[in-house]
Formats: structure tokens, C-alpha cells, sequence
């Protein structure tokens, strides 16, 4: 049984989000290959090589993969598919448009966003915005699964010493095309993998108001998040919404201000291992999930905070 | 050109599910049903679409149980001229959706789908992917923006980290995210006029596709309950709590 990762990347980096996916494969098996598609990309075939359990690199090299296009990506997979039993993506915004693309095209079905392996052909995953944990049961012959990244904790970066090996690049498919990026700037840690998180939510009123937070994220260390309200209502950036919809996160502390706590935003963050609220409606369903609740206008509250921390 | 729109019925977002006691499922009788936002997105933009003079005819589908009809009057409430219901009591996953989609759109021969990103029940986030792969389509997904010129249709999607803009060649697969468009209340008038609009209903087996599900339910439990937490007074004991009990700060 030999188990296919395919490895999240920027051509130069490889991501975090791909150490969880391996973690994940690793309770599948010991035969662990990785996919490196990109375009000079060798960087990050390197650095998936020293991934601990990662036991060969598969480097696939060429314009057609420069920036991930769905159609590209999934042939690529598909090329190589045949030889694997588990292929396996992380649930980010990358792996969940490439994923079940490869699934169709193997005609089986994809198992998304899964919390736990049970064992080879089960697993665990939510469903109802997290409100439920459906045991699922694969029957097809090759499984195709997005995995959770909070779920797994991610393999050591270094220590491995797995062997790269280029294979053939599949054509471009001719049906779309890269125009542009808009990379959204921060000096924070990056939101999905932060030990520490600030979320705030319509309390905060305005997007200067939201500013607020800034100084309590810099003396925590922590990256920013928001509700889907904060962000509807132009608070705070698309990618900093933390929900069903948006990014799910899991750190050691979340802090929700201003946030009252609704089904879909609590599907994202309820795995927190510490959960703050600061509301100063005292009935805000946020504070049923929260390990300590303060009810206090946040205006005075966030600047008390940042004085005693 | 046609548009073809996939909407699914669900349970309605603001429900609190409950799981069964038998650990079979949730509990969804007798609770309030809705249209999957999502999908609420998706016939907006193919309704604005027509509005521009782009799209010729607006085509609501969805595949499910009889009241999905109910979800389809409401697509033609909101804009669509037409629906079509692939009825059946089985359990549908997105593999199998994605197949009777493609029987559709093979005989309806529309140049653009949009469909939701996700359902809320299932959140799987597959459909509309395996639609693009089964029909050799291109696909952009979680789109946030989208602009229609000549045979091509160019589209902004939500990444993470970002925004980014993809050109497809038509016919292509849209999934819509939540920022794509704020779907317009239907009026009365609207929904009166959606109940005299056509609704074809069709079964699986006349499309002559199997709709078995591929991945066997074994059981749905609660999640995890977090334990109780306490009501902090002030600032003082909050950062007292974070840093002596909970050590995490």
C-alpha cells in the first residue's frame, strides 16, 4: 500500500499545510511518495525530502504546473495515480479544487476535510458545519481524501531523507489560464497554522475601529481573524474569515472579540484549546463554547488587555 | 447562451441540528428546509447575467426528493426560467450528482454552470469540481468576481492568502463563493409568476445513471462537548486565568 501526498507550495516554499497532510498519511502507511508540482520548483522537492516518513519525491517540473491550475494539476496526479492506493491532498483551497477532480476522473468517490483515519478504508469527518462526526466507509479502490490540517498535528521538516526523482510533466490543457494574483500582506503569522489567534467580529462597528486589535495581536504574537460579519460588512480582508466557509483553525488560544458566536463561525474555531470571549452581550451564544468569558464593552476592555499582558 | 444552475435543498443554515440517538444520522424531520446559500449565490449571478444581456436562458436543476421542487420554485422566484427536478429517494453524494449533472447538461448543452462552492449539510465542496472533470470542462472555483467576454469568461477566486484570476474557455464550471453577490429577496409578485414557470421532473434510471452511494455512512456521533467555561469579572483575573491556569499565554 503505497500512499501519495500532494504537496501544497508556492514554487519556493513548501507549506505547513503539507506536513499535516503527511502526518495524516502516515497513519495510513509507511510508503509515503510526494508530489511536487510546480514549476522551478526543485526548492521545494528538496525541503519535502527531508520531511520525516516521506520515502520519495516525485518532482513533476514545468510551466503547465506554474500556477497550480486545476485541469494541469489534476492530469498530473492522474498520470501517476495507478500506483497508489491513497492520494491524498490537504484540505486547503488548493487541495479542495484539485481533489475531487481526480476523484471523478478515477470514478470514486472523495472523502473531505477528515479529522481522523480509523483505519485504511474509514474515517472520520464533519459534516453540518462540525455540529456532527460522520464515520465514513470507502469501498473504492483508490481513496481520494482531503485532510483537515488542525486535525493532524504536522511531521517533523527535517530528519528525513527521502530520495527526488523527476517524472514526466503532463501537457497544458489549453482550458484555462493564470491572469493574476492579489497576495493580501501581513507581517503576522499566517492565520491556519498561528499558535495564537485574534478574531474579531460586527462589534468592532468599522474597519479603523477594527484596528483595535492590531496591538493585542502584536503582543500576543498571534495572527487575525474575523467573522463572516466583519468581513461582509468590509471589517477585515476574505481571507481572514474563520468559519465553515472561510478557514478552520485550531490554536492554543483563540480570542473572539466582538463575535457572538454563530453556528458557522463556531464550525471554524471550536477546537480551540482555550477559547476567550470578550462581548458585552452576556447572552451571546459565543460564551456556551468559551472558556473564559468576559462580558465588557471591548472599546475598554481590548486596551486594559494589551496594558496587562 | 443557457445557464445552467444546480441548487440543492437543505437544512436551513440557522437550524442547530441534532444527532440521532441511534447514531443513524441527524435529526431532519420536521425541521425548517432552505435553499443551500450557496446555491441562493449561484442563481443570483445567472440571474444577473440574463439581466446583462450575457445569458440567454437561466435553468434551475437539483436531484433529490420530491419537495426539492419547492427549492426549484424558489430558483424560478429569484430569476430562473426553468427547472428541472431528477427526483429520487436514495441517498445522493456528490459523485452521483456530478453524473446526473452531466446527463443534463448533455442535454441541455448550457456554456456556463454555476454552482455553489459547498453544501451546508454535507460540506463536502466536490460537486461542482467533479462536474468540470466528468465533462472535461475547465473549472474555478470559490469565484468571488465574475465577467463574461465573447467565449471566454474571466474569474476572480478566494484563495487562501489572497485573491486570484483565472481565464477559462466556455463551456466552464463556476462554483460561487459567499462575496460573489448578495442574493436579491423574492417578491411576491415573483414567486407567483415561478409557479406557472416549467418543471420538468425526470429519475435517475431515464438518465441511465447509477446513483449508489460510494461511501457507506457507519455511524454520526455528537462532536466532542467542550467543558464548561467561567465568566471572568475584569481584565485582571482574565490575564490571571490565561496565564497561571490555562498557560497560554
Amino acid at each position: 500500500m503505497t500512499i501519495l501526498v500532494i504537496a501544497e507550495h508556492d514554487n519556493a516554499h513548501l507549506k505547513g499545510a503539507s506536513l499535516n497532510a503527511i502526518a495524516a498519511a502516515s497513519k495510513l502507511g509507511s510508503d509515503i511518495h510526494v508530489l511536487v508540482a510546480g514549476n522551478g520548483a526543485q526548492a521545494v522537492a528538496d525541503q519535502a525530502a527531508q520531511a520525516a516518513g516521506v520515502t520519495k519525491v516525485l518532482l513533476a517540473d514545468g510551466p503547465a504546473l506554474a500556477e497550480g491550475l486545476a485541469e494541469n494539476v489534476a492530469a498530473q496526479v492522474l498520470a501517476l495515480a495507478p500506483a497508489y492506493s491513497h492520494i491524498l491532498f490537504a484540505a486547503t483551497a488548493a487541495g479542495k479544487n484539485v481533489a475531487p477532480r481526480v476523484a471523478a476522473k478515477l470514478d470514486v468517490a472523495q472523502i473531505s476535510d477528515i479529522l481522523s483515519v480509523e483505519s485504511p478504508d474509514t474515517f472520520t469527518r464533519p459534516i453540518y458545519a462540525g455540529n456532527a462526526i460522520a464515520t465514513v466507509q470507502s469501498s473504492d479502490a483508490t481513496k481520494v481524501i482531503t485532510v483537515r490540517t488542525t486535525a493532524f498535528d504536522g511531521v517533523a521538516a527535517n530528519g528525513g531523507t527521502a530520495t527526488v526523482e523527476a517524472v514526466q510533466v503532463v501537457a497544458d490543457s489549453g482550458k484555462s489560464s493564470f491572469v493574476g494574483r492579489e497576495v493580501a500582506k501581513s507581517d503576522r503569522p499566517e492565520l491556519a497554522g498561528a499558535a495564537i489567534v485574534v478574531s474579531g467580529g460586527r462589534g468592532l462597528g468599522s474597519a479603523d475601529n477594527f484596528k483595535i486589535l492590531g496591538p493585542l495581536a502584536d503582543k500576543l504574537g498571534a495572527a487575525l481573524g474575523a467573522s463572516r460579519a466583519a468581513v461582509d460588512a468590509g471589517y477585515a480582508p476574505n481571507d481572514w474569515q474563520v468559519g465553515q466557509t472561510g478557514k478552520i483553525v485550531a490554536p492554543q488560544l483563540y480570542v473572539a472579540v466582538g463575535i457572538s458566536g454563530a453556528i458557522q463561525h463556531l464550525a471554524g474555531m471550536k477546537d480551540s484549546k482555550v477559547i476567550v470571549a470578550i462581548n458585552k452581550d452576556a447572552e451571546a451564544p459565543i460564551f456556551g463554547v468559551a472558556d473564559y468569558g468576559l462580558v465588557a464593552d471591548l472599546f475598554t476592555a481590548v486596551p486594559e488587555l494589551v496594558q496587562a499582558l | 447562451m443557457k445557464v445552467l444552475v444546480p441548487v440543492k435543498r437543505v437544512v436551513d443554515y440557522n437550524v442547530k441540528v441534532r444527532v440521532k440517538s441511534d447514531q443513524s444520522g441527524v435529526d431532519i424531520a420536521n425541521v425548517k428546509m432552505s435553499m443551500n446559500p450557496f446555491d441562493e449565490i449561484a442563481i443570483e449571478e445567472a440571474t444577473r447575467l440574463k439581466e446583462k444581456g450575457v445569458a440567454t436562458e437561466v435553468i434551475a436543476v437539483s436531484c433529490g426528493v420530491a419537495q426539492s421542487q419547492e427549492t426549484l420554485r424558489t430558483a424560478m422566484a429569484i430569476g430562473a426560467d426553468r427547472a428541472a427536478l431528477v427526483q429520487t429517494d436514495v441517498e445522493l453524494q456528490p459523485l452521483a450528482v456530478a453524473k446526473l449533472l452531466k446527463a443534463l447538461v448533455d442535454k441541455e448543452q448550457p456554456q456556463l454552470v454555476i454552482l455553489g462552492k459547498q453544501a451546508i449539510d454535507d460540506d463536502a465542496n466536490q460537486t461542482g469540481q467533479m462536474l468540470a472533470a466528468l465533462l472535461d470542462w475547465p473549472q474555478a472555483t470559490f469565484a468571488s468576481k465574475v465577467e463574461v467576454s465573447g467565449d471566454s469568461v474571466t474569474v476572480t477566486r478566494e484563495v487562501d492568502g489572497g485573491l486570484e484570476t483565472l481565464s477559462l474557455k466556455l463551456p466552464a464550471i463556476i462554483t460561487t463563493d459567499l462575496r460573489l453577490n448578495e442574493p436579491r429577496y423574492v417578491t411576491l409578485p415573483n414567486i407567483m409568476k415561478a409557479k406557472k414557470k416549467p418543471l420538468e421532473v425526470v429519475t435517475p434510471e431515464e438518465l441511465g445513471v447509477d446513483v449508489a452511494p460510494r461511501l457507506k455512512t457507519l455511524k454520526v456521533s455528537e462532536p466532542p462537548a467542550r467543558s464548561a467555561g467561567i465568566i471572568v469579572p475584569d481584565v485582571a483575573t482574565l490575564v490571571e486565568k490565561l496565564k497561571n491556569e490555562a498557560k497560554v499565554v
